[in-house]
C-alpha cells in the first residue's frame, strides 16, 4: 500500500516539475525494483540494516554511558574486573543466533537467483570494450548498445548535463513483459559485468566462458544499468537500458529489426563516391573509433596506436580490412558491429584522412567478399 | 654493545638496530600515505562534479589503481611492521630483532619497489590502470607495458614482507624475556605474531599470482585465457586467496593497537585477554575460508556460494567478541580522554560500522546489489582509515613520547583528532548513499543523480588530508621541541615498554628483565 | 623458557642489506626492461616479417640483470661467509641458533605456499574451468559444442575457434602413465626413484654426523648431490622429449603450462637444494666443517631437500599419474 502511494506521490511530483524527471539527487538507499528477486534482495537488505542498527544503538550506547559515568574527572574509581566466562559465552553464541536468523532467508533469495532454468527467451549478452552486443537466440536479430551520442557530446562540454546523462544509449535492449528472459552473459576481450538495478541483475561477463542469468518483468517499463566491472579506459561510459514491452509490441519490434537487417544487406550491394564515402566514414570514426585513435588520429602512445602515418592504414587494404572487421589485440572487431557501408565508409576515410593521402576507395561489396572469403 | 647509534648517513642505511628500522618504516610509510593521499585527491577532484574537467578516463584509472596499491602496500603494512619493529621487542624484553641484518634488508627494498612503482607513472603507456585487484585478462593481455615492472615491484615486496614476518615470528617465539609466557604478551604481540603467520601463508601465493601473469604476457601460457584452457576466473581466485586475508593484515595489529590503549587511558586491565586471542586466532583461520565472498557475482555454484556466504558472515562472531570486549573494559573504568584514546574511540566505533556493512556485503543475493559500487567503497574505506590509519596514529601519539623522550601538544593532538574525524565522515559515509543508489565505483564520471554526494565526499577528503598535513607538523613539532616526558607517560599504562627511560635507550634488555 | 641468559649476538652494521636490495633491484629492473623489450619485438617482428629476432644481448635491460645478479650472488656470498664465521668465533649463543632454524623453517613452509598456488591452478583448471568450458551453453554457444572434457585436451578451444592459426596448440600426447608395461622408460618413475633415494641418503649423512662420522658423512652427502645431478639431468632430457616428441610447450594451453610451470619451479628447487648441499659439502670436505652439535647450515640444507621430494611426490601424483 504504502508503495502505491509514494509511487503515485513521485508522478504527481514528476507532473508538476517537469525537469526532476525520475531523478532524485538525495537518493540514498536501494529501490525496491521491479522483480520479485530484486523486491526480495530489497527486502533482505533493509532486514539486515535494521538489524545493524539495533546492535549498533546497543554497543555504542553503552560504550557513551560509560564515557559519561566512568570518566575520570568524575572522580570515579576504576575497578579490576577482566574477566567472565559468562558474559564471552552469552556474546559469542548470541550474534551466532542472529546470524543463522539472516542465513535462512539469504539462502531462500540465492536459490531464487539461480534458478535459470524454464526460461522462454534466451538472450546472449556479449560485453566489449566498452558496448554490449545483444543477440536474441534463434530469433536472427542481433545488435550492439552504445552510449549515445547526446551524452557523449556532454562529457567535455561546460554545459548542465541531462537527467540520463551517461544512462542513455542508442540501441536499447527490448524484452517482453511476463517472460522469463535467461541472459547469457560473455565477454569478448576482459571481463565486464551486466547490471541493471532495478531487475537487481547482475553477472559478470567472463571471456570465453558464459554465465547465466533471469528476470522476468510482469508491467511495462524502461530501466537502466551500467557496465559493474572495471573495463579498461571507457569502463564508465558503456551503460545498459532494458525497455520492457508487452509481448504484441515485442513481435513487431523484432520484426522491424528483421527488415532493418535486410535493408543494410541491400544497401551494401551498392557503388559510393569517394567523397560520399568519407563523410559517412568521418561520421562512423568519430562515433566508434576516435575513443582510442582519437579525433585527430594520434592516439594515445603506448596503448592504441596513431592512424596518422599507420603502415596498416597506408599499407596492404586486406591487412586494414581484416584489422577493422577482426580487431586486434585492445582493438574490438568491427565487423559485425558497422554495416558493410560503414565498414567500407570508415576505412576509406582512415586511408584519406589525417594526411594518410592513399587516394584509393573501399567499396562496401569488397566489405562482403572480404566476410565472405572467411 | 654499549655504543650508540653511529653517526651521520650510514646510521640509517647500515643499521642493524630494531629502532632505527622501526623509525624508518614508519616515515616510509608516512611518506607513502601522502603519495597516496594525493592520489586520492586527484580521485576526489575529478569526482566533484559531473563531466570530464581535470584527468582523462585513463589517467583516472591509473590514479584509482595506485591509489589502492600504495595505500595498502605502501601505507598501512610498513606502518604496522615499523610499530613491530619498535614495540615487539621492547613489548617482551628482547635485545633487538631475531635476525637483526635481514631486518635492514626487508626495509631497503621497500623504498626500491616503490621507486620502480612510482616510475611507471611516467612510462610510455602510464601506470597500471586495472586497479589493484589487477583482474586479468585486463592486466595481461590488454595491459600498458608498465605491468612487467608492477609485477616484479609485487615480487620484491613479497618478498620483503617475508622476510619481515618470519623475523617477527622467530622474535616473538625465541627472545621473549624468562617468565614471559605466551599467555601473559601484551595482544599487540600476540596480534602481530597472527598477523605475520597469515603473511608468510599467502604472500608468496600473491607472488605466485604475479608470476603466472608474467608468463602469460611475456611466456605464451594461457592461465587466464580461455583460448588455451585456462580461466579469467582462476585469477581471481588465487588473488582473493591471498587478497583476503590480506585485508586482515591490515587490521589485526590494529586491534592489538587498541587493546593496549584502552585499558591504559580506561585505568583497567584489558577484558577478557584470553578470548582476544583466541578471537584473534579465529579470524585468521576463517580469513582463509571466505575469499570468493568478493566474487559472488562471477558465477560461483550455488553451493560454493552458499559456503562462502556462511563462511564470511561467521567472521562477525569473533570480531564481535572484540568489540564486545573493548566496551567491557572501558566499563566502570576511570577514564580519559587524550589523543590516543580519541583515536582508539573512533576506531571502535566507525570500524563496527565498517564492520556491519561488510556484513551486509556478505549476504551474498544483495551482494548482487552492493558489489562494484560505492558501497563497497564505503566499506572499505571505514575499516581502512578509522581502522587502519586511525590505529596506526593513535600508537603514533602512544608511544610518540617514549621514541623520542618529548611529549606532543596535547590541544594540537587532540584538534588532529577532530579534524580528522569530521573530514573521515563527510568524505566516506555519504558513499553509503551514492553507493547504494547504484554508483558503480572505479567510474571517472557519473550521472547526475549522484552529484550531490560526490561533491561532498570531495570537500571532506580535501578536509581530512589538511588534517593529515597537520599531523606531519604535531611529529615534527615533537621531535624538534616537544616537553620532556616522564618514563611512564601514560599514568595507566603498564607493560615492559614503559619500565625503560624515555626516550628509550639504542639498546633495551641487554639482559632480560624478569617477568612474573 | 631460556633459563640461563647468555648474550644475544646484535652484529655491527652492516652494508650487505643495502647492497643486497640495490642487486636485487638491479636484477629485477634489468629483468623487466629485458621482458617488455623481447615481448615489443615479437610484436614488431608479427607487423613486419623483415625483422630479424634480437640475439639476447641486443636487448634493454640485460646489462643490469647480470650486474645486478653477479652483484646479489657476491653479496649472498659474502653474507653467508659472514655468518660462518660469525659462528666459528662462538658469538652465536644457543638462542641465535633457534633463530635461524626459525628462519629457515618458515622460509620454507613460505615455498610450500608458493607452490600450493600452482598445484591449486592446476586442481582448478581441471576440476572447474574444464567442465565450464564443456559445460552445455558455454560449449554450444561458444565452441559449438566441439570441447570435450579429457586430460590431456585434444584440441584447446582456440583451436575449437580458430583451426589452424590458432596459437595455442594441443600437445600429441600426454606425459602420464602409461601402464606397468612401459615403466622402464617412464622417466617420473625414475625420477621418483632418485629423489626419494636421496632423501634417503641425506639422513643417512645426517645420523653419520650426528655420530660424529666425518668420513661416512662425507661420503653420503657426495652421493645425495650426485642424485640431485642425476636427476637434473634426466629431467632436462625429459624437457626434450617433451618438446621434441609430445609436443608439449608453454603454449600448448592448459596441459602445457601446467606442467612446465609446476615441474619448472621443481627443476629450480631442486638446483638451488642441489647447489646448497653442494656448499655444505665442499665446507665439510675442504675446511672441515659441522660437529654433530653444530651443523645447522647443513641441517638446514637438508629439511630444503625433503621439502623438494615432498614436492616432487605432489607432482608425481598430480601432474603424472593424475595427468
Ligand atoms: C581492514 C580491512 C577490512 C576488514 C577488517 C574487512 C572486514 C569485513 N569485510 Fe571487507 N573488504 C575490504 C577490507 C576489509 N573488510 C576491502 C579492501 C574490500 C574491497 C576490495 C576491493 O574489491 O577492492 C572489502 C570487500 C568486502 C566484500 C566484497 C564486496 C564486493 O566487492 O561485492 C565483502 C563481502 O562479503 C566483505 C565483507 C567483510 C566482512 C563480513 C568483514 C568482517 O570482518 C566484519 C566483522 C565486523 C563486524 C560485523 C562488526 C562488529 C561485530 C559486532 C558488533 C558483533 C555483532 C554483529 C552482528 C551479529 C551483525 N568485504
Ligand atoms: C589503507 C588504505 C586506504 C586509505 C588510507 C585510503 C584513503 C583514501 N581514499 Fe581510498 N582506496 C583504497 C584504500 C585506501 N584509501 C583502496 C584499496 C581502493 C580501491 C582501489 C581500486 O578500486 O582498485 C580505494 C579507492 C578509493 C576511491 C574509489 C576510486 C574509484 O573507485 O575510482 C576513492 C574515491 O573517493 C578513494 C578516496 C580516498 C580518500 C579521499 C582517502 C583519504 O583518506 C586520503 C587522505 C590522505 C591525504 C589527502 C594525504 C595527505 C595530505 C596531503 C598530501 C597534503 C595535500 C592536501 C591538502 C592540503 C588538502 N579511495
Ligand atoms: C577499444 C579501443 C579501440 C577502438 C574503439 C578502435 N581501435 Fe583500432 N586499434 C586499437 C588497438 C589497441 C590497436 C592495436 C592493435 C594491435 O596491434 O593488434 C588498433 C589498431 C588499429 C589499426 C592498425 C593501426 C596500426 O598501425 O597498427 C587500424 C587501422 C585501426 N585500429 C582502425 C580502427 C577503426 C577503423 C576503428 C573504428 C571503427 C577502431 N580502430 C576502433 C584500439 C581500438
Ligand atoms: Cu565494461 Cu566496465
Ligand atoms: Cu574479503
Amino acid at each position: 500500500m504504502l508503495s502505491i502511494f509514494k509511487r503515485s506521490l513521485a508522478l504527481l511530483l514528476a507532473a508538476s516539475l517537469p525537469v526532476a524527471a525520475e531523478i532524485d539527487p538525495w537518493q540514498y538507499n536501494l529501490t525496491e525494483g521491479v522483480t520479485s528477486v530484486s523486491q526480495n534482495v530489497y527486502g533482505l537488505h533493509m532486514f539486515i540494516f535494521y538489524i545493524c542498527c539495533i546492535i549498533g544503538v546497543i554497543v555504542f550506547g553503552a560504550m557513551f554511558v560509560s564515557m559519561y559515568l566512568h570518566r575520570k574527572s568524575r572522580g570515579v574509581e576504576a575497578s579490576q574486573f577482566h574477566e567472565s566466562v559468562k558474559l564471552e559465552l552469552v556474546w559469542t553464541i548470541v550474534p551466532a543466533l542472529i546470524l543463522i536468523g539472516m542465513a535462512f532467508p539469504a539462502t531462500k533469495s540465492l536459490m531464487e537467483i539461480y534458478d535459470t532454468d524454464n526460461a522462454e527467451l534466451d538472450i546472449i549478452v556479449t560485453g566489449h570494450q566498452w558496448k554490449w552486443q545483444y543477440e536474441y537466440r534463434g530469433e536472427g536479430v542481433s545488435f550492439f548498445s552504445n552510449l549515445s551520442q547526446k551524452s557523449k557530446d556532454q562529457i567535455y562540454s561546460a554545459d548542465a548535463k541531462s537527467d540520463d546523462y551517461l544512462l542513455d544509449v542508442d540501441n536499447p535492449l527490448v524484452i517482453p513483459t511476463g517472460t522469463k528472459v535467461r541472459f547469457l552473459v560473455t565477454a569478448a576481450d576482459v571481463i565486464h559485468s551486466w547490471w541493471v538495478p532495478e531487475l537487481a541483475v547482475k553477472r559478470d561477463a567472463i571471456p570465453g566462458y558464459i554465465n547465466e542469468a533471469w528476470t522476468k518483468v510482469d508491467e511495462p517499463g524502461h530501466f537502466v544499468g551500467q557496465c559493474a566491472e572495471l573495463c579498461g579506459k571507457d569502463h564508465g561510459f558503456m551503460p545498459i537500458e532494458v525497455k520492457v514491452v508487452s509481448p504484441e509490441e515485442f513481435e513487431s519490434w523484432l520484426g522491424e529489426k528483421r527488415a532493418e537487417a535486410a535493408a543494410i544487406a541491400e544497401a551494401a550491394k551498392q557503388t559510393f563516391t569517394i567523397d560520399q564515402l568519407l563523410e559517412e566514414g568521418k561520421v562512423v570514426y568519430d562515433t566508434y573509433c576516435a575513443a582510442c585513435h582519437q579525433a585527430n588520429g594520434q592516439g594515445v602512445p603506448g596503448a592504441f596506436p596513431a592512424i596518422a602515418g599507420s603502415p596498416i592504414a597506408m599499407g596492404d587494404v586486406g591487412l586494414h580490412m581484416d584489422r577493422v572487421l577482426n580487431g586486434g589485440v585492445g582493438m574490438p572487431p568491427f565487423g559485425e558491429q558497422l554495416t558493410p557501408v560503414q565498414s567500407a565508409a570508415v576505412i576509406t576515410y582512415q586511408r584519406n584522412a589525417f594526411g594518410n593521402n592513399m587516394g584509393d576507395i573501399v567499396q562496401p561489396v569488397d566489405v562482403v567478399q572480404y566476410q565472405q572469403g572467411q | 654493545m654499549a655504543h650508540g647509534p653511529a653517526k651521520g648517513f650510514s646510521r640509517w642505511l647500515y643499521t642493524t638496530n630494531h629502532k632505527d628500522i622501526g623509525s624508518m618504516y614508519l616515515w616510509f610509510s608516512f611518506a607513502m600515505f601522502f603519495l597516496g593521499g594525493i592520489f586520492a585527491l586527484v580521485i576526489r577532484a575529478e569526482l566533484f562534479q559531473p563531466g570530464m574537467q581535470i584527468v582523462d578516463p585513463n589517467f583516472f584509472n591509473q590514479m584509482t589503481t595506485m591509489h589502492g596499491l600504495v595505500m595498502v602496500f605502501g601505507a598501512v603494512m610498513p606502518a604496522f611492521v615499523g610499530l613491530a619493529n619498535w614495540m615487539v621487542p621492547m613489548m617482551i624484553g628482547a635485545p633487538d630483532m631475531a635476525l637483526p641484518r635481514m631486518n635492514n634488508w626487508s626495509f631497503w627494498i621497500l623504498p626500491f619497489a616503490f621507486a620502480m612503482l612510482a616510475s611507471t607513472l611516467f612510462m610510455e603507456g602510464g601506470a597500471p590502470n586495472f586497479g589493484w585487484t589487477f583482474y586479468a585478462p585486463l592486466s595481461t593481455t590488454y595491459a600498458p607495458a608498465s605491468v612487467t615492472f608492477f609485477i616484479f615491484a609485487v615480487h620484491i615486496m613479497g618478498a620483503s614482507s617475508i622476510m619481515g614476518s618470519i623475523n617477527i615470528i622467530a622474535t616473538i617465539l625465541n627472545m621473549r624475556a624468562p617468565g614471559m609466557t605466551l599467555m601473559k604478551m601484551p595482544l599487540f604481540v600476540w596480534t602481530w605474531l597472527i598477523t605475520a603467520y597469515l603473511l608468510i601463508a599467502v604472500m608468496p601465493v600473491l607472488a605466485g599470482v604475479v608470476t603466472m601473469m608474467l608468463m602469460d604476457i611475456h611466456f605464451g601460457t594461457s592461465f587466464f585465457d580461455a583460448a588455451g584452457g585456462g580461466d579469467p576466473v582462476l585469477f581471481q581466485h588465487v588473488f582473493w586467496f591471498f587478497g583476503h586475508p590480506e585485508v586482515y593484515i591490515m587490521i589485526l595489529p590494529a586491534f592489538g593497537v587498541v587493546s593496549a590503549i584502552i585499558p591504559t587511558f580506561a585505568r583497567k586491565p584489558l577484558f577478557g585477554y584470553s578470548s582476544m586471542v583466541y578471537a584473534t586466532a579465529s579470524i585468521a583461520f576463517l580469513s582463509f575460508i571466505v575469499w570468493a565472498h568478493h566474487m559472488f557475482t562471477v558465477g560461483i555454484p550455488l553451493l560454493g556460494e552458499l559456503f562462502f556466504m556462511y563462511a564470511t558472515m561467521l567472521i562477525a562472531v569473533p570480531t564481535g567478541v572484540k568489540v564486545f570486549n573493548w566496551v567491557t573494559t572501558m566499563w566502570k573504568g576511570a577514564m580519559t580522554f587524550e589523543t590516543p584514546m580519541l583515536f582508539s574511540i573512533a576506531f571502535v566505533i566507525l570500524f563496527t560500522i565498517g564492520g556491519f556493512s561488510g556484513l551486509m556485503l556478505a549476504i551474498a543475493p544483495v551482494d548482487f546489489q552492493y558489489h562494484d559500487t560505492y558501497f563497497v567503497v564505503a566499506h572499505f574505506h571505514y575499516v581502512l582509515v578509522p581502522g587502519a590509519i586511525f590505529s596506526i596514529t593513535a600508537a603514533v601519539y602512544y608511544w610518540l613520547p617514549k621514541w623520542c623522550g618529548k611529549m606532543y601538544d596535547e590541544t594540537l593532538g587532540k584538534t588532529h583528532f577532530w579534524l580528522a574525524f569530521a573530514g573521515l565522515n563527510i568524505t566516506f559515509f555519504p558513499m553509503h548513499f551514492s553507493g547504494l543508489a547504484y554508483m558503480p565505483r572505479r567510474i571517472p564520471d557519473y550521472n547526475v543523480a549522484f552529484a550531490n554526494w560526490n561533491m561532498i565526499s570531495s570537500v571532506g577528503a580535501f578536509l581530512f588530508g589538511a588534517a593529515q598535513v597537520l599531523f606531519l607538523y604535531i611529529i615534527i613539532r615533537t621531535i624538534v621541541s616537544g616537553k620532556k616526558a616522564t618514563d611512564q607517560v601514560w599514568e595507566g599504562a603498564t607493560g615492559l615498554e614503559w619500565s625503560v627511560p624515555s626516550p628509550a635507550p639504542y639498546h633495551t634488555f641487554s639482559t632480560p628483565p624478569e617477568v612474573k | 623458557m631460556e633459563t640461563k641468559h647468555e648474550a644475544y649476538y646484535v652484529p655491527e652494521q652492516s652494508k650487505l642489506p643495502l647492497w643486497a636490495s640495490i642487486s636485487l633491484f638491479l636484477t629485477v629492473f634489468g629483468l623487466a626492461n629485458l621482458f617488455n623489450s623481447i615481448s615489443a619485438h615479437k610484436k614488431a617482428m608479427l607487423a613486419d616479417s623483415s625483422l630479424a629476432p634480437l640475439g639476447m644481448f641486443g636487448h634493454d635491460g640485460i646489462y643490469f640483470v647480470i650486474c645486478g645478479f653477479i652483484m646479489f650472488c657476491f653479496v649472498l656470498y659474502t653474507w653467508f661467509g659472514q655468518a660462518i664465521d660469525e659462528n666459528i668465533r662462538g658469538l652465536n649463543s644457543a638462542q641465535l641458533k633457534r633463530s635461524y632454524v626459525w628462519g629457515m623453517g618458515w622460509f620454507i613452509f613460505s615455498e610450500v605456499m608458493f607452490f600450493s598456488a600452482f598445484f591449486g591452478a592446476l586442481w582448478y583448471l581441471r576440476n572447474i574451468s574444464f567442465p565450464h568450458l564443456a559445460d552445455a551453453s558455454t560449449n554450444d554457444i561458444l565452441y559449438n559444442g566441439n570441447i570435450e572434457v579429457e586430460w590431456p585436451p585434444a584440441q584447446t578451444p582456440d583451436q575449437i575457434v580458430n583451426g589452424d592459426s590458432a596459437s595455442f596448440v594441443a600437445p600429441d600426447k600426454g606425459m602420464g602413465w602409461a601402464g606397468w608395461g612401459h615403466v622402464a622408460k617412464w622417466l617420473p618413475f625414475w625420477n621418483t626413484v632418485i629423489l626419494l633415494t636421496s632423501s634417503v641418503t641425506v639422513h643417512i649423512a645426517h645420523v653419520a654426523l650426528l655420530k660424529n662420522n666425518k668420513k661416512t658423512f662425507n661420503l653420503w652427502l657426495g652421493i645425495t648431490v650426485a642424485l640431485g645431478i642425476i636427476f637434473l639431468g634426466f629431467q632436462a632430457f625429459e624437457y626434450y622429449e617433451a618438446v621434441h616428441h609430445y609436443g608439449i610447450k608453454l603454449h600448448s594451453g592448459a596441459y602445457g603450462f601446467t606442467f612446465f610451470m609446476l615441474t619448472g619451479f621443481h627443476g629450480m628447487h631442486v638446483f638451488m637444494g642441489t647447489f646448497m648441499l653442494l656448499v655444505q659439502w665442499l665446507r665439510s670436505v675442504t675446511k672441515g666443517h659441522f660437529t654433530h652439535d653444530d651443523c645447522f647450515g647443513f641441517e638446514a640444507s637438508s629439511w630444503y631437500w625433503h621439502f623438494v621430494d615432498v614436492v616432487w611426490l605432489g607432482l608425481f601424483i598430480f601432474v603424472y599419474i593424475l595427468g
